[in-house]
């Protein structure tokens, strides 16, 4: 048993193996994360976001939590660093993508120039269904927006500057798309008319409220700060009964959502959307359900990832 | 980018010397080896096909017509190796396989075969006359290699032609589609206008345009991907043969 004898760290390239850095008189209950800062200190260019570091050069990253004591190392550890390159804040990413859809619909809507014909400008669409459209797409994103400021607790703080490039052409070049043709002077409204748009708002809202209600109880699990990871338990509130059947009811409300959005709008763009993003929430429950089956031994077994008893 | 179909550079016939991977099974090589034999044998008939009717015409014009349902034929089969892909028999990405054979059949449906006026074009022989030469060497590469005898002439000649071969049958692909573009237009091919009931318009001219500005970061890619095999399959023989 280690007493309480400072160490030191010696921090290594993962590819080059270079010794980068070097650390003397470190506690040994300093954790991965305060060893991050020294070595950013050293190092400014990579800030401690960026840094991964491991046991093993090929290994997986070790948590900010870990402490280095409790780590399977000598009173010199050996680190080894990657660079995970520039990094942004989840927050950061989730503000821009959604923000984007949110005004790029409005623009549509509003007809600002060079959209449509120059007759058209800034003109309204004669359509009530449109202008419901509108309210709903809108509503959807304030949502994510307060959402993301005020409800999710992330885990990672940030990820690759590039997603925020491939996540924003995602969301606002669909957003694009779908406003283009329901905004549209051309634009026909749904087939089955008033009844059709009714369904369609039913379905819309109680999957908004039924998401938003899953979002809070996912937040009450987890403590303000802390990463710890909990399973997710039906509450008081019927909207997290889905909880028995389900292990990422978020995604099955998001599809309701899309669902409910395509049926008031009859178009075939939002019904592509609504497809790919059904795919891309299917893959992302499937290794959510994965992780949740091998971290808890009595996980529910009647639970499905995202769809009951089919998916 | 169609012109010499790629495949990737690990095919189960890989000519790398590490095997370290489970080939497919005995029944899995035998149909494989068939299929490749039958393809090789189906690109020789096009290629014979276009000689003769060369030398029975006189010229290079209009000999598609000559060899235009083998062509559907055979190119259209080789939607199979997407398959092959996805059942595991070849360890290629499912993916790439796709994105390549699906480009060649558009092509050969959606622009050649759906436009008749460029059907007479010499851009058309342009490119069948590279996919023709790419494939019989392929596909002869692929047999051989399932067989555990291939000829260095034959690894030589498909790291080697698609120098020549690849832009040639890209220059014939991108000439083939602006040619189509003026009677795309003209008669709406393909294309759904504004008003109607899903909300949906298409205009296939414009996608044919944004399809030919996309061998702009396409083809450097996978033409120089298919340079670097190069360096590493041939390279291989080269150092051999030098003493130090």
């Amino acid at each position: 048993i280690k007493h309480n004898k400072k160490r030191q760290v010696e921090i290594l390239d993962a590819k080059t193996k270079d010794k980068l850095c070097f650390l003397d008189k470190v506690e040994p209950n300093a954790t991965i994360g305060e060893i991050k800062s020294m070595f950013h200190k050293s190092h400014p260019q990579w800030y401690p976001a960026r840094q991964s570091i491991r046991l093993d050069p090929k290994g997986k990253s070790l948590k900010d939590e870990d402490v280095l004591q409790h780590l399977p190392v000598g009173t010199t550890a050996t680190f080894y660093f990657r660079d995970l390159g520039a990094q942004i804040s989840w927050v950061t990413v989730f503000l821009t993508e959604y923000a984007g859809p949110l005004l790029i619909y409005l623009m549509f809507y509003f007809r600002v120039p060079f959209i449509y014909a120059p007759k058209y400008d800034f003109t309204t669409s004669k359509h009530w269904v449109v202008h419901l459209a509108c309210m709903c797409h809108s509503f959807h994103y304030v949502k994510r927006l307060l959402e993301t400021l005020f409800v999710h607790r992330f885990s990672h703080g940030t990820m690759p500057l590039r997603n925020i490039f491939k996540n924003c052409t995602y969301y606002w070049g669909f957003a694009a798309w779908m406003a283009y043709y329901i905004n549209h002077p051309l634009y026909t409204p749904p087939t089955y008319g008033e009844q059709q748009i009714r369904l369609a708002l039913t379905v819309f809202l109680f999957c908004q409220i039924g998401n938003f209600s899953i979002h809070i109880a996912l937040r009450n699990l987890r403590p303000p700060g802390s990463k710890t990871r909990k399973i997710p338990y039906p509450t008081k509130n019927p909207f997290t009964w889905i909880f028995l059947l389900v292990s990422c009811p978020n995604y099955t409300y998001e599809l309701g959502s899309w669902l409910g959005f395509t049926l008031m709008t009859q178009c075939l763009p939002v019904a592509f959307f609504t497809l790919v993003g059904f795919i891309q929430m299917t893959v992302w429950a499937k290794g959510k359900h994965r992780s949740y089956l091998k971290e808890f031994r009595d996980y529910p077994t009647l639970r499905s990832p995202i769809l009951p008893f089919i998916l | 980018m169609s012109a010499p179909a790629m495949g990737t550079s690990k095919t189960a016939h890989s000519d790398s010397s590490n095997k370290k991977k489970k080939g497919p099974g005995t029944l899995a090589t035998a149909y494989l080896v068939i299929y490749n034999v039958v393809m090789t044998a189906g690109w020789l008939v096009i290629a014979v096909g276009l000689v003769r009717a060369y030398l029975a015409r006189g010229s290079y014009h209009g000999l598609y017509y000559s060899i235009e349902k083998p062509l559907k034929f055979f190119q259209t089969g080789a939607l199979l190796e997407i398959l092959h892909c996805a059942v595991g028999i070849v360890p290629s990405s499912v993916v790439l396989t796709g994105f390549q054979v699906m480009s060649r059949v558009f092509l050969t449906w959606a622009v050649t075969h759906s436009v008749r006026e460029v059907q007479s074009e010499d851009s058309v022989l342009l490119f069948v006359v590279a996919w023709t030469v790419t494939e019989i060497i392929r596909y002869s590469f692929y047999t051989f290699s399932l067989l555990n005898h291939l000829p260095y002439l034959i690894k030589w000649a498909r790291y080697t032609f698609f120098i020549v071969l690849y832009p040639m049958g890209v220059a014939g692909e991108l000439l083939t589609i602006y040619a189509a573009l003026p009677y795309v237009q003209k008669t709406g091919l393909y294309s759904i206008t504004l008003p109607n009931k899903y909300n949906f318009s298409f205009d296939y001219h414009t996608f044919l345009i944004l399809v030919m500005v996309s061998y702009i970061p396409l083809f450097p890619q996978l033409y120089f991907h298919m340079m670097r095999q190069r360096k590493k399959v041939l390279g291989h023989v080269e150092e051999y043969s030098k003493v130090e």
